[in-house]
């Protein structure tokens, strides 16, 4: 018994300093960022390793997450003889939720865990270490970079991925269903506000973006030196930023959304 | 420097669809392009009864959709809902003896305003009011009415 709550003492302990370091991580990181603007060099070539090669997964999962709500859709509103409503589900579930949350959890796969292991084997084989010997701050050169492309790469895939899903589910109700095409367009641009449907779904990838680029760097600079070690750092940036972003999501949701 | 000049080139290839997906979103998909809050007038018309209609709820004339529901309030002197119209600056010819009757699209669809426009020669101004309104028809309010219509017929 003694032993089992010296062990829940000692856990809780670990992951709050596990948590202070990784505020005082972010806060660092943050303000290292400003010393990436004047060398724009660094932020393009992360911008290529983050954004660029996670293009194509985000692209083609949006299509057929678009062509998927187009059917299932379809076959539900049919019951009620609302196939005309079909553009209205698609949009707006893929641009209030799918879209950020979907793209996100991909992100976390593709770029995420890519980070991680990037910087924990830099960590592994000292080359972080040897940066500080050459006063050069790894923050600075390394970290901040790679959170910044992060941060502006998410909204802009979360954007293309609810593009793509609704073509996707356009392509899917006239072209396969013989929906009318039209129908589809002005139910959706009726229904869809600017600010509340468009500007949330693109808070919410903001949000994502910064957390999961935090996440998977931290875990990546926190990583434990040793193969193993990155290994599980990779794993638990997968399985932190999906617990957040299903989180955050519910909250940030019961805040656009509550009051309509 | 081939390398760096095709990685480039990705990377700003993957920025503008970024930002062209975010364009689509806004002009495309949603209701921005449909008219600028910015330059409409408004007008507004007392209720006895607005019904289920809401903030953003259409505003249409012969069918066309002309502006939107800005706000709802309740007046506290004469007990009567206060609806203010945003309408589209291409439509600022509405005579000033419109009429404005709340409907309802298909027998479960949304509410909206429908303005009737009238003979006179002079037209509705920016801030300008209707004064010939027809409540929302509550549905179960009819219903009643009908059934307690019938019920007395029945008694006869």
């Amino acid at each position: 018994m003694i032993q089992f709550l010296q062990n829940l003492g000692a856990e809780t302990r670990t992951s709050f300093t596990k948590l202070g370091r990784g505020t005082f991580f972010l806060l660092q990181t943050l303000s290292g960022i400003l010393s990436v603007l004047p060398r724009p060099r660094l932020l393009i070539n992360q911008l290529y390793s983050v954004g660029v090669l996670s293009f194509l997964i985000i692209t083609i999962s949006g299509l057929f997450v678009g062509m998927v709500l187009g059917l299932q859709g379809y076959y539900t509103l049919s019951d009620f003889g609302a196939e005309e409503s079909l553009g209205v589900m698609v949009a707006t579930s893929l641009v209030r939720e799918l879209g950020p949350v979907v793209s996100a959890l991909l992100f976390a796969g593709r770029a995420g865990t890519a980070l991680t292991a990037e910087i924990g084997l830099m960590k592994a084989t000292e080359q972080l270490s040897g940066m500080e010997m050459m006063a050069v701050d790894p923050i600075k050169r390394i970290i901040s970079p790679r959170f910044l492309a992060g941060l502006f790469s998410m909204p802009l895939l979360a954007a293309l991925f609810s593009a793509v899903g609704i073509i996707g589910g356009q392509l899917v109700g006239s072209g396969l269903l013989g929906l009318d095409e039209g129908a589809y367009w002005s139910q959706m641009q009726a229904k869809l506000d600017f600010q509340d449907d468009i500007v949330n779904g693109m808070i919410k990838s903001i949000v994502f973006g910064f957390v999961i680029t935090w996440i998977a760097l931290f875990e990546g600079y926190d990583a434990i030196p040793t193969s193993e070690g990155v290994s599980r750092a990779t794993t638990r940036t997968v399985v932190n930023s999906a617990f957040s972003i299903l989180g955050l999501d519910f909250i940030l949701t019961a805040l656009m959304f509550g009051e309509n | 420097m081939q390398h760096t000049n095709t990685q480039d080139t990705l990377v700003g290839l993957f920025v503008a669809s970024g930002i062209a997906g975010m364009f689509f979103l806004s002009l495309q998909v949603s209701n921005l392009s449909s008219f600028s809050q910015k330059d409409s007038y408004t007008i507004s018309a007392r209720f006895e009864n607005s019904g289920g209609l809401k903030v953003k709820s259409p505003v249409s004339a012969a069918g066309v959709k002309i502006g939107q529901v800005s706000s709802i309030h309740f007046d506290t002197k004469t007990y009567e809902a206060v609806v203010t119209m945003t309408i589209n600056p291409k439509y600022n010819t509405l005579p000033d003896d419109t009429t404005a009757s709340i409907f309802t699209a298909g027998l479960l669809g949304e509410q909206y305003v429908n303005l009737e426009p009238g003979g006179s020669e002079s037209y509705l101004k920016d801030n300008g009011k209707i004064d010939i309104t027809q409540p929302a028809i509550i549905l179960e309010k009819a219903l009643g009415q009908f059934l307690f219509k019938a019920a007395e017929e029945k008694s006869e």
